[in-house]
């Protein structure tokens, strides 16, 4: 039939210009886009590099008072908890949702603990499991909110952030437990606060939590379907639903394995700061969206790696504890955070439009 | 008469007060491209969409290999062996190429590592999909751990039906293959089509572009009205024939197995 012919020819007769158009492209932009490329693959480069230049940086400044291992695991123990909850923060962060609640998942986990064992007299490790349990239940309910009834994350977390907050105070009624009961009755819930030491540095409980957390999570988002269909998810979840992907069941499993590390921040909490108090970590939402961005995590889902919120925690540790070494005013640790969030989203941008 | 690969009679679908099917026979023969074409709201993505299980039809029956089928999601088409590709091509762009092609049937590794620590069999994974690119001519593609955003239209919709037919599928369906291509990467995708019908695969090809449906169509389906019309051989009608049946200009032949 004369019709089919048509379009082979007129194929062959372009294909060659467009092979050319395609070359010429590759050789104009071919170390920038292979820079583009190798950080599309390794987006944890970025923040990598950007905290060993400031180590590098505050090194020279202060000289062996800051390159000392105690300063250096100090910069650890500081940022334990946020690097706890930026985990959390980052596996929510990668289905493209946020997660405002954290801080008060963790704060109301910590503060049942701390309640069951002395207003109704549980063993201590009892308590701990159901504050951790009930950081698993808050956590399912944003799960269930975000994956069934189809609501923003960004309106559900920020609904539940102040219903767990108020839930906490109402029910903690305000009351503080002090360091030297919770060392005497129920020194468990304090456990993530001690301390060894190897060689001048000194390391806590919670320290080494904390990089088991990202070490499991690194291992589960890269090696096991599940982690695949997060990615998947957060890249384009109508897509992951049509591949076969059970894209509902994948969130709601998110939120649940945040709340449980949240809690689990809350149990780190009480070992850092020795009391179980239902006004700490206020902080914690932002302080952890700001890890996970300046790690180079995209906002918009689906990029990015838990290992890059650790380092985004430690570049805001070291900033913290150098500028303070360095005697500034603190304000300008805000300074610089603010412009690094700032650079860490523009350099995502810049990876997104990576092309063939 | 041979067996019928994929059959349904009479389906119905009401959407509210609108019938986008009407009493709908489709026939598709083993080892042939089908293609369907209809104007718009004819009611062709209605047919697609209950015959992949992403519609359930209010009456009708369904039958794969002469026995009835019942699909509740696309999950149990694809199950039992009808394998869609999507014209949105349902790809995540930011997982490599080997991970797309196993999304959602990641092989994890034997043993342990696999039973408890979950671990995947991610050599194992990459090999067999540069087996199955490889088999379908696809093999230009350097690095099987690229990220699919990396790559070029006709790459992509390369990749997405190496995964269509890579899992023992019965039927393949393509939603528009060529909608969003140029012209010569429609070529390659054409070609692609008759590799998938050369190993065996009955393919259906829903497409508005007739000079791709009358070079690659064995039987054509034309769609109006929410039924099938008729069915044309491509050799024996012109394209301007095919044309004036769908829009209703001119009298279909007689379907003589059409009760």
């Amino acid at each position: 039939m004369p019709p089919q012919s048509d379009p082979q020819n007129f194929a062959k007769t372009t294909g060659g210009a467009d092979e050319a158009v395609v070359e010429f492209d590759d050789q104009k932009h071919g170390f920038v886009t292979g820079l583009q490329h190798r950080l599309h693959q390794t987006p944890a480069a970025v923040p990598l590099i950007v905290l060993i230049l400031s180590i590098v940086i505050f090194g020279l400044f202060l000289g062996a008072k800051f390159f000392a291992p105690f300063a250096l695991t100090l910069i650890l123990q500081q940022v334990a908890i946020v690097g706890i909850v930026a985990a959390a923060q980052s596996l929510v962060i990668l289905t493209a949702g946020i997660d405002l609640s954290v801080g008060a998942i963790m704060v109301f986990s910590s503060v049942i603990m701390g309640q069951f064992t002395f207003r109704y007299g549980m063993p201590a490790e009892f308590a701990i499991a159901c504050g951790l349990a009930a950081g698993m239940l808050m956590g399912a309910v944003n799960g269930v909110l975000v994956a069934f009834m189809r609501l923003p994350p960004f309106i559900v977390t920020l609904g539940t952030w102040q219903i767990f907050l108020a839930a906490n105070f109402l029910y903690s009624a305000n009351e503080t437990i002090r360091s030297q009961d919770i060392a005497e009755k129920a020194a468990a819930l304090q456990f993530f606060g001690e301390k060894f030491e190897i060689g001048g540095a000194v390391f806590t409980y919670g320290v080494v939590a904390m990089l088991l957390i990202v070490a499991v999570l690194t291992y589960a988002l890269k090696h096991t379907a599940w982690g695949r269909h997060v990615y998947a998810v957060g890249d384009d979840p109508e897509a992951a639903e049509l591949a076969g992907v059970r894209t509902k069941r994948v969130l709601v499993s998110i939120y649940v394995l945040a709340g449980l590390i949240c809690a689990f921040a809350g149990w780190v909490l009480i070992g850092r700061i020795g009391s179980v108090s239902p006004t700490s970590g206020q902080l914690a939402n932002i302080e952890s969206i700001t890890a996970v961005v300046i790690g180079g995590i995209s906002l918009f889902g689906g990029r990015g790696s838990i290992l890059g919120s650790l380092f985004g925690a430690l570049i805001v540790g070291v900033f913290s504890l150098g500028l303070r070494m360095v005697g500034t005013d603190p304000q300008w640790t805000f300074l610089l955070i603010g412009m690094l969030i700032i650079f860490a989203v523009t350099v995502d941008q810049w990876i997104r439009k990576v092309s063939a | 008469m041979i067996q019928p690969v994929l059959q349904t009679h009479s389906l119905v679908k009401h959407f509210g007060r609108v019938v986008a099917l009407d009493h709908c026979e489709f026939e598709l023969r083993a080892g042939e491209i089908l293609a369907i074409i209809g104007d718009n709201g004819a009611g062709k993505s209605t047919l697609i969409k209950i015959i992949s299980g992403a519609l359930k039809p209010d009456d009708g029956q369904i039958f794969l290999n002469g026995e009835q089928v019942h699909f509740a999601s696309p999950l149990e088409a694809r199950k039992a062996g009808i394998e869609t590709v999507y014209q949105s091509l349902a790809l995540s762009p930011a997982l490599s190429i080997a991970d797309n092609m196993f999304l959602g049937r990641e092989q994890r590794k034997k043993g342990w590592l696999g039973s408890i620590f979950r671990l995947l069999d991610h050599a194992g994974m990459a090999q067999s999909a540069r087996d199955k690119l490889s088999a379908l001519g696809l093999m230009t593609i350097q690095n099987i751990g690229q990220a699919v955003e990396t790559l070029s239209g006709g790459q992509r919709q390369g990749i997405a039906v190496a995964r269509a037919v890579a899992f023992k599928s019965q039927v393949v369906i393509m939603d528009e293959p060529t909608a969003a291509l140029g012209v010569k990467e429609s070529r390659r995708v054409l070609e692609l089509i008759r590799e998938v019908k050369a190993s065996g695969l009955p393919i259906v090809l829903i497409s508005h572009n007739m000079p791709h449906v009358f070079e690659v169509a064995d039987r054509i389906h034309i769609h109006r009205l929410g039924r099938r019309l008729c069915v044309i051989d491509p050799q024996e009608y012109s394209m301007s024939d095919a044309v004036a049946f769908m829009t209703g200009a001119k009298e279909p032949p007689l379907m003589p197995n059409d009760s």
